[in-house]
C-alpha cells in the first residue's frame, strides 16, 4: 500500500516492520514525530523519558535484554546522550539498537546547526543518513539487522528537510523479532578497564569490517550520467543535485556516511573529469576524499552553513536561475510569539518591569527574549539556566543575587534542571529560580512528561509533585504563583530575590492550547476610557493591538486572561461587552 | 511531465497544514508523485509558515525557491508579498485578504503595509484576491478558510471537481464534511 508520510511517520514504520519491541526518547524538534507515530503501535512499548540520555540507557537495557529498540532526539539531544553512545559502541549490543537523530542545519527550530556525524566518526558507530521517505522507512527497518550483524548500535540521521517532509513510501510487513535469550557477559558488557581495553580492539576492526560493507552495500550508490562532473552528495542535498542536473550529471549518493568506503570513492573518481562534493553543515564526506588524495571541489564552493537547496546550487555553479519579481524587503517580520493568554507573558511582564536580569532556558518560553518584552539575557542549553544562575551569581556577587532569576520550564526541569538546583542548595547561591510549569512539553507540540501526571499514551501516570520534589533538592523556600496575577507575580518576585537564601517559584498555570483549558469570555476596550497609553500593548498580547491610537482587542483571539486588564489604569478594558 | 509547485503561506495556527493534507492525499489518489514539505516546531507559534507541495512524474526537492512557484495559496495578505519572489513567471498568487498583524505592527514600530496587492498586480502578478475569511463564515465556520483557497487552486488544476470533494471527505472530520463542501462550492463559484 503506498501512502504519504512525513520523514519522521516513515522512520517509525521502518523501525516498526524492522521489528522493534521499545522506543525511549525525549521530544526535540524535528524528532519528535519518530515516536509520537510510534506511540500508536500498540504492540510495541514506548514512552517518553526524562532526557535523552535517560532514553539511550533504557533502549540500550532493552538491547541488553534482547529485545531490538530504539531512542530518537534532535542533534542536541545526541549531546546529552553521548555519554552512554561512546562506551556502547564498546559494548555493542544484544538486541539491535537504533539510535535515530535530527539535525536542523537552518535553525528552523533550534540553538545550533551541529552536525551530527561527526559523533558517528568520534564513537566509531556506524550512520545511516535517507534522502526521503521511501529511504527512512527502508533504512530504519534494515538498520536492526546491521546492528546486530556487526555488533554495534546504529545511528539513524535525517534533517528537517527530510524529517518533516512528505514522500511516498510503500508499506511492509512486520518482522517479527523475538526476544533473544539473556547470556550474562562480563566480558562485553561490564566495561571496567580491565574489560574495556579488550573491547577497543573489536571496535577498531569492526570499523574496518563496516567499512569493507559500505563498498557494496544497499546505502550507497553510483548513478552515472556522464563523465564530466561527479557529484557526491547524501541526504536532502541529492534530492536538488537531481532537480538542478537530472541525469546529466554523475552521481555517488552516500546513504552510510560513516564508515566511507576507499575503492567505491576511488572508482567513481576514475570516472569522471571533475569531482564535486555536496553536503550540508561540515566537509565530513570532502575529509575523506582528502584523505584518499581525491581532488575534490566542497567548501571552498558550498558553504558550511544553513541549508542548500537547488537554488543555492545552481548559485554556485553559475547557472541561470528561473525569473521572479523582487519583493518589498521593508515588510514587517513576523517572528514567531508566545500565544494570546499564554501563562508564560505575566511572568515575563513581571521581569521586565523589575528590570531582572533572566537566564533562559529552552522550550516556548524562550520567546520571551522576544520584543517587547525582552526580558531574558541568556539561552544556551536544557537546564543551563539554573546552573548559570548559580554561576552568574557567584561572578557578581550579592547585588546580583538580588536581581537575577533563572526561567525552565516543567519539562526542562525533569531534563536537566533538578541537578543544577541540588548544586544551587549544595554550593549555596542565594538564587531565584522560577520554574515555568505549564503542565505539558509546549514548544515540542504537547507531549507529557513526569510532571503532568500522564503517560505517552495519555493514561495516567505518576506525577512529580513539583514543590516537594525541590524541598527535596534542598531548597527550603518554594512557594506558587498564577502567573495570571500580576500584583502576585510582583510580591513573589520581589519577596524572593530579597531573601538571603535560594528560592524556587512555581508558575503554575496550563498552556492555553490545551484542549482542557476553557477560555474565559474575550475582553473588550471602551474607547470612552481609553487614554492611548500603549500600557497594554506592552505585554506583546497577538490579541492586543493599536489602532488610531487606540487600543483594541481581537475577540477571536482573546482567552479572556485578564493580565491586560491588571495593566490599565483607566479601567478601559472590559469583560465581556459586545464584539466592535 | 514538469513538476507542479504550490506554495501554502500564512501565518502560525491558520490551518494550513490540513490544506497540505488534502492536496497530499488528493494528488498522490490521483497518480503522482508528491512531495509536501511541512513546518514544525517553533515557527509555528504565530510566525510566518510556509509549505511546499510538489507534483509530477517524479519530484526531488521538496522545497521550492525563488521563481519556482506555479501557485501560491496566501492564507493573509502581507504572506503574499513577503513570499511573491516565489512565484514562477506566469503563475498565480491566490490571496485572503484578511490582515494579521505581525508583532512590530501590534506593538506601534511598523505599520501594516497598505496596496500590497495593488504593488504586486503593478509588478505583472496574477493575483486572485478574496475575502476567504467571509465566504467561509458563510458556509458555517472561520476554519474553513484553507477549503475556499483550495477551491479557488482548484479552477486552475486538471482535477475533477468530484475528486476534491472525495479528498475533503477523506482529510476532515465527518461532522465537518457537509460544512467544508459547501465552503468548497461558495469559493470555487465565486
Amino acid at each position: 500500500m503506498k501512502k504519504l508520510m512525513i520523514g519522521n511517520e516513515a522512520i517509525a514504520r521502518g523501525l516498526y516492520e524492522g521489528g522493534i519491541g521499545l522506543v525511549s526518547s525525549y521530544p526535540g524538534t524535528p524528532s519528535t514525530e519518530i515516536t509520537e507515530f510510534l506511540s500508536t503501535y500498540n504492540d510495541i512499548y514506548s514512552e517518553w523519558a526524562p532526557n535523552e540520555k535517560v532514553a539511550a540507557e533504557v533502549a540500550f537495557g532493552a538491547s541488553l535484554g534482547g529485545m531490538r529498540a530504539a531512542c530518537a532526539m534532535k542533534h542536541v539531544g545526541l549531546n546529552v546522550a553521548a555519554d552512554p553512545l561512546f562506551t556502547l559502541s564498546y559494548t555493542g549490543v544484544t538486541g539491535g539498537l537504533v539510535i535515530c537523530v535530527a539535525d536542523d542545519p537552518a535553525m528552523h527550530s533550534s540553538q545550533n546547526e551541529q552536525d551530527s556525524r561527526h559523533y558517528a566518526i568520534a564513537a566509531k558507530v556506524p550512520m545511516l543518513e535517507p534522502a526521503d521517505s521511501a529511504e527512512a522507512l527502508a533504512f530504519a527497518r534494515d538498520a536492526f539487522a546491521l546492528s546486530e550483524q556487526f555488533d554495534t548500535p546504529v545511528l539513524l540521521r535525517v534533517c528537517t528537510r527530510v524529517a518533516h517532509s512528505q514522500s511516498v513510501v510503500t508499506l511492509g510487513e512486520r518482522v517479527e523479532a523475538p526476544i533473544k535469550p539473556y547470556v550474562k557477559n562480563g566480558a562485553k558488557f561490564i566495561m571496567m578497564p580491565s574489560n574495556a581495553k579488550k573491547r577497543h580492539p573489536v571496535v577498531e576492526e569492526r570499523t574496518k569490517a563496516l567499512a569493507a560493507y559500505a563498498e557494496n552495500c544497499p546505502y550507497n550508490r553510483v548513478e552515472m550520467g556522464g563523465t564530466e562532473i561527479g557529484i557526491i552528495t547524501s541526504g536532502t542535498c541529492y534530492q536538488y543535485v537531481k532537480e538542478v542536473f537530472g541525469d546529466s550529471v554523475s552521481v555517488l549518493k552516500i546513504g552510510m556516511p560513516y564508515p566511507l568506503p576507499e575503492k567505491l570513492f576511488r572508482d567513481f573518481a576514475d570516472k569522471v573529469k571533475k569531482l564535486y562534493v555536496i553536503e550540508e553543515l561540515d566537509g565530513i564526506i570532502e575529509a575523506h576524499c582528502n584523505a584518499l588524495g581525491l581532488t575534490v571541489v566542497g567548501k571552498e564552493m558550498f558553504s558550511p552553513i544553513g541549508e542548500y537547496s537547488q537554488a543555492s546550487i545552481r548559485a554556485a555553479f553559475g547557472l541561470a536561475a528561473p525569473e521572479f519579481v523582487t519583493t518589498d524587503d521593508t515588510l514587517p517580520v513576523r517572528p514567531p510569539m508566545m500565544c494570546a493568554g499564554c501563562p508564560h507573558r505575566g511572568i515575563y511582564y513581571t521581569l521586565a518591569k523589575n528590570k531582572v536580569t533572566v537566564i533562559g532556558d529552552i522550550g516556548c518560553y524562550t520567546l520571551g527574549a522576544q520584543p517587547p518584552l525582552s526580558a531574558m539575557d541568556s539561552t544556551l542549553c536544557m537546564g543551563a539556566s539554573v546552573s548559570g544562575l548559580h554561576g552568574f551569581n557567584l561572578a557578581r556577587g550579592e547585588e546580583a543575587e538580588k536581581k537575577t532569576v533563572g526561567v525552565i520550564g516543567d519539562s526542562t526541569f525533569m531534563h536537566s534542571g533538578m541537578t543544577g538546583l541540588v548544586n544551587i542548595a549544595y554550593n549555596a547561591t542565594n538564587s531565584t529560580v522560577i520554574i515555568l510549569d505549564n503542565s505539558i512539553t509546549g514548544m515540542t507540540g504537547h507531549q507529557h512528561n513526569p510532571t503532568t501526571g500522564f503517560n505517552i499514551k495519555g493514561d495516567p501516570a505518576a506525577k512529580v509533585d513539583l514543590e516537594a520534589l525541590c524541598h527535596a533538592l534542598g531548597i527550603a523556600r518554594v512557594r506558587v504563583v498564577d502567573p495570571y496575577d500580576l500584583a502576585a507575580c510582583d510580591k513573589a518576585l520581589k519577596e524572593e530575590l530579597a531573601v538571603a537564601e535560594p528560592s524556587v517559584i512555581i508558575s503554575r498555570r496550563p498552556c492555553v492550547l490545551l484542549k482542557s483549558v476553557k477560555a474565559a469570555p474575550a475582553l473588550t476596550v471602551n474607547k470612552d476610557k481609553c487614554k492611548k497609553c500603549k500600557k497594554c500593548a506592552s505585554l506583546g498580547c497577538p490579541a492586543i493591538s493599536i489602532k488610531g491610537g487606540f487600543a483594541q482587542i481581537d475577540r477571536t483571539l482573546c482567552v479572556g486572561c485578564d493580565v491586560c486588564q491588571q495593566l490599565c489604569h483607566f479601567g478601559a478594558i472590559e469583560k465581556g461587552g459586545a464584539a466592535e | 511531465m514538469k513538476t507542479t509547485g504550490i506554495m501554502i503561506v500564512g501565518v502560525g495556527g491558520q490551518g494550513s497544514l490540513l490544506a497540505s493534507k488534502l492536496l497530499g492525499s488528493l494528488l498522490l489518489d490521483r497518480g503522482y508523485d508528491v512531495k509536501v514539505s511541512e513546518v514544525h516546531g517553533m515557527s509555528q507559534r504565530g510566525g510566518s509558515v510556509v509549505t511546499y507541495v510538489k507534483f509530477g512524474e517524479k519530484v526531488y526537492s521538496p522545497i521550492i525557491t525563488e521563481g519556482e512557484a506555479d501557485y501560491i495559496l496566501s492564507f493573509e495578505k502581507l504572506e503574499a508579498a513577503r513570499y511573491a519572489a516565489c512565484l514562477k513567471k506566469g503563475g498565480r498568487i491566490i490571496v485572503n485578504t484578511q490582515e494579521i498583524d505581525p508583532m512590530p505592527v501590534l506593538i506601534g514600530g511598523a505599520t501594516y503595509p497598505t496596496d500590497i496587492l495593488d504593488e504586486l498586480t503593478e509588478k505583472g502578478l496574477d493575483i486572485d484576491a478574496l475575502d476567504a475569511l467571509s465566504v467561509a463564515c458563510e458556509a458555517g465556520s472561520p476554519k474553513a478558510v484553507n477549503i475556499v483557497l483550495l477551491s479557488r487552486l482548484a479552477k486552475l488544476l486538471d482535477i475533477p471537481y468530484e475528486a476534491w470533494l472525495a479528498a475533503i471527505e477523506r482529510s476532515v472530520k465527518p461532522r465537518f464534511v457537509e460544512l467544508n463542501k459547501k465552503a468548497f462550492a461558495l469559493g470555487y463559484n465565486k
